[in-house]
């Protein structure tokens, strides 16, 4: 109704940010309403992507159904898939070998620095500075290299299968994967110099956006966008899987609760990812890289849930099983849905030009959104 | 004291500004830095990793022969209905009736790449080829036919 | 020797011995105008392909590379496609002010160029004022743009134009103090004056700090007075979409497009003139022999050497910052740079009445 007006009864003005607009990297839609530059509320409307997943998945084997989970937040797939067959796992009761729990760890660690190599250049995009953009894309593409030549594909890889992993690392992987490393450790510096460090950055990103603790816990918020407000929420630390409990990394924690904070430990978790891939890189077991399973999977009578933290927050994976070959429902917990919910709460009374810098910092993608 | 606090504000403001600007004058003077994929001038000498998920294909051997016994196990596995079995009746040396495969038809538009079929198959009859140019001007051309017409499957593989 | 002023005189003098004086006039009035718009055509495209290929070499991209030898006919070739792309007038929009509106900023940019010394002596109107006539025309850039936010009945337009506004409006003010600290030191508004008055070492090394802080207030002015990242809020892209130029398409685009290219051409133009001497070679002093052979590069060289060299510093400013919020804009501008450029002014003035300046 006030989309045809234009402005609300008190004269103030409403704009729709979206479904098609820069800043939005996908088709979520704001009808802000605005006095003057200042802003009053923010409605997000969802919907656009909306693909049903979660239906799809109940016609889906549960061999199957993982596929379409890396069509959810796609730049984190590989976690996404990681979940799904946790939770197949934990309903067939089967033990992976140590090789596939190392290999899904360091594919896990990969993604999570291709996520914020992302984030941090179209962040830098959403403020208007154009060239991290294209300097994150020069770390990103080295890693989409090795998820290319071991899984197969860049983006949506489908490599996780309950069980294990689809195949083997390729040869090349650990020398890759150093020289990624190598090359990773020799442009860090060129973060700082270029965005952190950069005046016009700082100040656009402090005290903008601030997100209390106790506010970040009653929206349910997860990952560094609660990590910023100081409220531990790392589920490889809380709730650990797969050999995470036998890693050496630090939970980030920043306490500013502003976009700074949240931009702070992205930035500080790609190195405890790097740490993690560290210790993992030249002690990858040997064996067997999958456990046999039968050709068709069938969970026992119950309910399933496993979690894992995507470079988001925390994905779960929620599966009603009747016995059969497919799941009776499947819910998927998705971060970035909770973490949109704030967006109104933390951007009364700042600036327009704040709201990117808000929406760049919650890392939004809008179909691990809609779903 | 408030002078020196704003000049040292400045200072630090400016500095930051300088230091941004002396990594993009580094990579506007460094063009060894530049790392655009010059696609497609570079078909020549692109090599894709031998595991990347181009499309399904069914190799055949020089006999014009392939592996597939038409199990169906490909069709079961995929997510998407990407892929159908159509039988035919085969009459082998010995004169009696065998199933055979007539076409494995192939839907590209329907493909996610996620690989199922190939870990189904259990008798490597279909492999993942490395082509990603798949456009076309008539979506009809988009649903392919694996085996070559004519072929049969090869001795020994059942 | 070839010179561009002695190409001007003779073309004078021809027209003079063939054609009454109303008619040369008029004739070299209509040279004049043909002169401008080529010139403006041909900087639109040169300016459009540097800015393209300095913000590929800064992205570690190659840029454009292939209309012509090395992508150099690129903007070429995206002019012919803005020709022939229908121009929209949407619906609600008034359309009388937004058909108006880019060629007002068309014309601003056009008459910004009259005091422009190209060469040594080749101008095309040598005024008395001519830094004051640059100030006071280049301020009625802010109405072709908030006519085309106002006129396209567009809520990102209108805010993009009132932003444009508030920026433009506070950034002439340091500009222009900028600009007094030469005109101070110089004690002339004329173009040419100012010119001549750095025949023996340009002002911003004559000028001791004080120029040059006044140097750097100027680039930073101009820098948010042409609208260029970082302070292009007016079109802040993951803002606004596209500002104050939302729901222009075609020619008009381009002409907004052309317009701003042209404009940043001219503050370049200027800073060069007032702090690097224009066409003026590099002379250091007395140094008779350096200077000499300093002169043997032709003058429009220098100008145009300075000036590109001033553009690249702002396309270096562009693709390496992000932008401001409009409130960090103002706050720069009235906390910052204005009390930094009255205090510089007044030193300058001291220095220019006892003499410490080269």
């Amino acid at each position: 109704m006030f989309e045809e007006v234009g402005t609300t009864p008190e004269g103030d003005m409403i704009i729709n940010v979206g479904p098609q607009h820069p800043a939005t990297h996908g088709v979520l839609h704001l009808v802000i309403t605005l006095n003057g530059e200042t802003i009053k509320k923010v409605e997000p409307h969802l919907g656009y992507i909306h693909r049903s997943i979660e239906k799809m998945c109940e016609s889906l084997s549960y061999r199957q159904f993982i596929y379409v989970t890396s069509r959810m937040d796609y730049l984190s797939a590989h976690m996404n898939n990681h979940a799904c067959a946790m939770c197949v796992e934990k309903g067939l009761q089967v033990e992976i070998p140590p090789r596939a729990q190392v290999i899904r760890v360091l594919m896990s660690e990969l993604t999570r620095i291709a996520s914020h190599e992302l984030w941090w250049g179209a962040m830098a995009m959403d403020l208007g500075a154009f060239t991290p953009f294209f300097h994150a894309f020069r770390e990103r593409e080295s890693i989409n290299d090795i998820m290319e030549e071991t899984c197969g594909a860049r983006l949506t890889m489908n490599y996780m299968v309950p069980g294990g992993v689809m195949h083997d690392l390729h040869p090349n992987f650990q020398q890759r994967v150093k020289a990624f490393m190598k090359l990773y450790k020799k442009k860090i510096h060129e973060y700082d110099e270029m965005v952190t460090g950069n005046i016009i950055f700082q100040n656009r990103m402090k005290n903008v956006g601030v997100l209390s603790a106790n506010d970040a816990i009653s929206y349910g918020c997860t990952g560094p966008t609660a990590r910023g407000s100081g409220v531990s929420s790392d589920i490889r630390k809380l709730y650990p899987y797969e050999i995470y409990n036998t890693l050496e990394f630090d939970e980030v924690l920043e306490t500013g609760g502003d976009s700074f904070a949240r931009y702070m430990v992205r930035i500080r978790e790609m190195q405890q990812s790097i740490r993690i891939i560290e210790q993992l890189i030249d002690n990858i077991p040997e064996g067997d890289f999958q456990t046999k399973t039968k050709a068709v999977l069938k969970l026992p009578k119950g309910e399933f849930y496993s979690r894992v933290e995507t470079a988001r927050g925390e994905l779960g994976v929620y599966i009603v099983s009747e016995g059969g070959t497919t799941p009776y429902r499947i819910k998927f917990r998705s971060p970035g849905f909770s973490n949109l919910s704030v967006l109104n709460h933390i951007s009364k009374g700042s600036k327009l030009g704040d709201l990117v810098a808000m929406m760049g910092t919650l890392d939004l993608v809008i179909p691990d959104i809609d779903r | 004291m408030f002078i020196k606090k704003y000049i040292q504000d400045i200072w630090g403001a400016v500095k930051s500004l300088l230091t941004g600007m002396r990594r993009t004058m580094y990579y506007f003077t460094h063009h060894k830095e530049i790392i655009t994929e010059q696609y497609p001038d570079n078909r020549d000498t692109l090599q894709l990793p031998e595991r990347f998920k181009g499309e399904v294909v069914m190799p055949h051997d020089e006999n014009n022969e392939h592996r597939c016994t038409g199990c169906q196990a490909c069709e079961l596995a995929c997510p998407n209905g990407t892929i159908k079995v159509i039988f035919k009746n085969e009459i082998n040396a010995e004169g009696k009736k065998k199933k055979a495969i007539d076409k494995l038809v192939y839907h590209l538009e329907l493909c996610t790449m996620c690989n199922l079929c190939i870990e189904a198959c259990p008798s490597d009859a279909i492999k993942m080829a490395q082509t990603f140019e798949h456009s076309v001007f008539d979506r009809n051309e988009l649903t392919k036919i694996l085996n070559n017409p004519g072929s049969k499957i090869m001795e020994g593989v059942e | 020797m070839w010179s561009f002023s002695n190409i001007a005189n003779n073309i004078h003098a021809w027209l003079g011995n063939n054609f009454n004086p109303t008619m040369t006039l008029v004739i070299e009035m209509v040279l004049a105008g043909v002169a401008v718009i080529g010139l403006f055509a041909g900087l639109g495209l040169v300016l459009v392909i540097m800015e393209r290929k300095v913000s590929a070499w800064m992205q570690i991209r190659l840029g454009p590379n292939r209309v012509g030898p090395k992508g150099m006919l690129q903007s070429l070739a995206d002019t012919i496609k803005l020709i022939v792309k229908e121009g929209l007038t949407p619906d609600g929009a008034d359309k009388f002010l937004f058909n108006l509106a880019p060629f007002i900023a068309m014309i601003v940019a056009m008459l910004l160029m009259a005091p422009i010394a190209f060469a040594k002596d080749f101008q095309l109107w040598d005024l008395n004022i001519g830094v004051l006539f640059v100030s006071a025309v280049s301020s009625i850039m802010v109405i072709s743009i908030l006519m085309a936010g106002w006129a396209s009945n567009n809520k990102y337009s209108l805010m993009g134009a009132m932003r444009s506004g508030a920026q433009i409006v506070s950034y002439e003010l340091s500009a222009g103090l900028s600009i007094l600290t030469i005109v101070v030191l110089s004690g002339s508004l004329s173009v040419s004056d100012i010119i001549y008055s750095q025949a023996d070492g340009w002002w911003i090394f004559k000028g001791h700090i004080p120029v040059l802080i006044a140097f750097v207030t100027f680039i930073i002015a101009v820098t948010a007075e042409t609208n260029r990242a970082p302070f292009d809020l007016a079109e802040a892209e993951s803002e606004l979409t596209a500002g104050f130029h939302t729901e222009y398409s075609g020619m008009k685009f381009a002409l907004f497009f052309l317009a701003e290219y042209v404009n940043v051409f001219i503050v370049c133009a200027i800073g060069a003139t007032l702090f690097l001497g224009g066409w003026m070679p590099f002379h250091i002093g007395s140094w008779e022999g350096f200077n000499q052979v300093m002169d043997y590069i032709p003058s429009s060289i220098w100008f145009f050497g300075k000036t590109f060299f001033l553009i690249f510093v702002i396309m270096w400013f562009r693709w390496t910052f992000p932008r401001l919020r409009i409130d960090q804009l103002l706050n720069l501008e009235w906390k910052y740079l204005l009390p930094i450029s009255m205090i510089n002014l007044l030193i300058v003035t001291a220095m220019a009445i006892l003499k410490w300046h080269f």
